[in-house]
């Protein structure tokens, strides 16, 4: 009885165990599929728990803190619900009469934040997919912002200047990150350095564009206001734009290209091994060139999304304040989002929550609202560390390391004991 | 609308007559530049890139000004500026040698922690948003000198540099950062531990500006604000590249860098000029440093002085 009870089990095990290897297998190819998702959050956990390490120790409360920060970034559900519901069922100008819409003002100021981030988290994403740091993208921006105000300087019928204003912002962008690739290409200029003197190129010339030809001529603080033609128009009582859809799309569209293109193909061959890109019949310098021409593009829309698709500005600042840091801000963004065009979408959302809620967070909680920027930073360090989720096998062989030897010294002190006591 | 009658002798009269304060104020705006870069320059001879100076002045100038005042010894502020300094140097060099991270990414995520953490941090400890004064037992005294009143930090920063040189050309010390930089694993068959004399040089590095920042809290500007180091720590970068990493010419760069500063600054304060230039040109001499630097190191320089492994984590096989 038990042997027949036993064999069975033994052919069943037998029959279970390629099952099993397989299933390992998939579980393992999940992981992997999983895996920077799994990272970014375990980054964004860590963040959070050294940001409130900060408060405890200089006596803020990090629970209100971040309950607040959570608050001013979405809001309440329910009103988010019944907003949403309202819309649906009776209407813009009913809602507006009732105030139920606004509910959805705190993650609509979310997302008006996360859409130039989405941009130029995607400026640098390419470049690290092609092997570059791109960080010009904060150049690029201010290039792009001036061209899409510039472009207001004509008239245009409305649909076409849009379009127009659009296309010089992206162009302008391209030609500020073109240098970079040539030089790159022609003479191997670091194009860390590059970019970083061109952002400062970029930001005296456009201070100097803002002063000078477009300045407008009632307030000197600001540049000329985009024209009504030229401007993409807000959702009622929130700032949200067709911005926001003009870069979801850009951004489906680099996924579309890195992918399913050619140009992608090669883009991603030669970040991963330039050289045998080469034996394989790729240039990779003109490839080179070709994603800091992109990653242009991207920087160059990011700041027409910025000016022409946030109310109530509609221009540039003197000291480009509403343009500001939006480059420097998509290097962490691209990092979160593990320079994947789809994880770029989620991270810039994350990141426009940060900054969206903070404001309420120096409010209701009292604590400043930079400490947003420390858990970004801590972040941006934590993902710095290739396979960070290593950590935890490291510290678990840390601590049986511990135990051992803990166990070792105990066992010893038993030796002499036992040795004094037959002695 | 005034008229312009400054013609191109006027103009260097006018130039002649300030020359003396400029020169001053150049060797003044020169001192932070100057130490960060020559820092930098020794860490990058060791194949380490720290672009998260900016976040190390701003971080060490407000550590260096709360130890200056709590203890009202600038001396001990100081030396709370370089240690700031030296720790973030210790954290960079955790992450891009010892765990074989990304050193670019890991400067960005210094940049941006620091900027939280100061703001944060003059809040947390003044009460006060974003601006705190040092008191005058916090502030570093002035040498009297024929010059005139001059910090003690721009007679150091010649020191250091002609120090960093001889470190770096004339002692064992730096011929293995240089080594290091340049074939680790040569180096390490050899028998010098490449992690150590990296570790080393970006300690080294990150203390120089760490003093750089201490500088800019409780000597030249006698302020905390969230945004006090302004970019010198990007400029410190164009700066390094300048020299083509040597710290005597960072020295001189530093000082180019500082007198663009000051000349802009000048235009714009002589009256009688105003007329003259077109308006915003301030803008086009603030830029000429950063031209200048790309296009010599475009044409000049290009990549060949940098150290082979530039940037690249050690890994022994």
């Amino acid at each position: 009885m038990k042997t027949q009870i036993a064999n069975k089990l033994k052919i069943v095990s037998t029959k279970l165990k390629p099952i099993l290897a397989k299933s390992k297998s998939v579980i393992i190819a999940i992981f992997i599929k999983i895996k920077p998702l799994v990272e970014a959050l375990f980054a964004a956990l860590l963040g959070f728990a050294i940001g409130a390490v900060l408060m405890l120790l200089w006596k803020f409360d990090p629970i209100k803190a971040y309950s607040a920060l959570f608050q001013g970034a979405i809001g309440n559900f329910d009103a988010i619900a019944r907003a949403v519901g309202c819309l649906f069922q009776e209407g813009i100008e009913a809602c507006k009469a009732s105030g139920v819409i606004y509910g959805i003002y705190d993650i609509a100021l979310t997302l008006t934040n996360a859409t130039p981030l989405i941009l130029t988290g995607l400026a640098f994403a390419i470049g690290i997919r092609a092997g570059l740091f791109n960080i010009g993208a904060e150049g690029q921006v201010y290039m792009g912002a001036m061209a899409a105000v510039a472009a207001s300087l004509f008239s245009l019928p409305p649909g076409l200047h849009v379009f127009v204003s659009i296309l010089f912002a992206m162009i302008a962008g391209a030609l500020w990150s073109l240098p970079v690739g040539l030089l790159k290409a022609t003479r191997g200029v670091h194009e860390v350095i590059s970019t970083i003197m061109l952002n400062w190129v970029a930001r005296f010339l456009v201070y100097f564009l803002v002063a000078t030809a477009l300045v407008d001529p009632v307030r000197a603080e600001k540049s000329i206001g985009v024209a009504p033609t030229a401007r993409l128009l807000p959702f009622p009582t929130t700032d949200l734009t067709l911005a926001l859809v003009i870069s979801i799309l850009f951004a489906l569209i680099v996924y579309w290209i890195l992918w399913h293109t050619t140009l992608g193909y090669e883009i991603r061959s030669v970040g991963l091994n330039p050289d045998a890109s080469r034996y394989g019949g790729i240039k990779p310098t003109r490839t080179m060139v070709s994603s800091f021409v992109l990653g242009g593009f991207a920087a160059g829309l990011a700041g027409a999304c910025q000016v022409l698709g946030r109310p109530p500005t509609y221009a540039l600042y003197q000291d480009l304040s509403n343009v500001m840091s939006l480059g420097f801000d998509g290097i962490a963004v691209a990092l979160i989002g593990r320079n994947h065009p789809i994880g770029i979408i989620g991270a810039a959302i994350f990141m426009g929550g940060l900054s969206a809620g903070s404001n309420n967070m120096q409010i209701n909680a009292q604590v400043p609202l930079e400490m947003t920027r420390v858990v970004q930073g801590a972040i941006i360090l934590a993902l710095a560390v290739p396979e960070i989720l290593k950590i935890f096998p490291a510290l678990l062989g840390a601590v049986v390391k511990l135990f051992s030897l803990l166990r070792q010294f105990f066992q010893r002190i038993r030796m002499r004991r036992i040795k004094r006591t037959t002695s | 609308m005034q008229e312009c009658v400054i013609d191109f002798f006027g103009f260097v009269g006018l130039l002649s007559v300030s020359f003396v304060d400029l020169l001053r104020l150049a060797l003044i705006a020169m001192v932070p530049i100057t130490l960060t870069s020559i820092g930098e320059v020794f860490t990058e001879k060791s194949g380490i890139v720290n672009i998260g100076l900016e976040g190390i002045l701003l971080m060490s100038a407000f550590i260096a000004l709360w130890a200056g005042e709590v203890s009202s010894s600038p001396w001990i502020g100081l030396l709370a500026g370089l240690g700031t300094g030296a720790l973030i140097g210790l954290l960079h060099g955790i992450i891009s040698i010892t765990l074989k991270g990304d050193q670019v990414i890991s400067g960005i995520g210094i940049n941006l922690f620091a900027l939280g953490f100061v703001a944060f941090g003059i809040m947390a400890v003044w009460h006060t948003a974003g601006y705190h004064q040092a008191p005058a037992a916090a502030r570093i005294p002035a040498l009297h000198t024929p010059l005139g009143e001059i910090s003690p930090l721009i007679p150091a920063t010649l020191l250091i540099a002609v120090l960093t040189w001889y470190l770096l050309n004339k002692t064992v010390l730096g011929l293995r950062v240089k080594a290091v930089g340049e074939n680790p694993e040569a180096t390490d068959v050899a028998g010098i531990s490449v992690e150590r004399t990296r570790f080393f040089a970006t300690i080294y590095g990150a203390s120089l500006a760490g003093l750089a920042g201490a500088y800019l809290s409780i000597d030249w500007l006698s302020t905390i604000t969230k945004e006090l180091s302004a970019g010198r720590g990007f400029i410190a970068l164009a700066n390094v590249v300048f020299s083509g990493l040597n710290p005597l010419l960072a020295l001189l760069g530093g000082f180019l860098f500082g007198i663009f500063d000051t000349l802009a600054l000048w235009l714009d304060t002589v009256h009688e000029l105003k007329p003259c230039l077109p308006f915003g040109f301030h803008n086009f001499v603030k830029m000429l440093p950063y031209l200048a630097t790309l296009i010599v190191v475009a044409v000049a320089i290009g990549h060949a002085r940098f150290p082979k492994h530039s940037g690249q984590p050690y890994r022994r096989e």
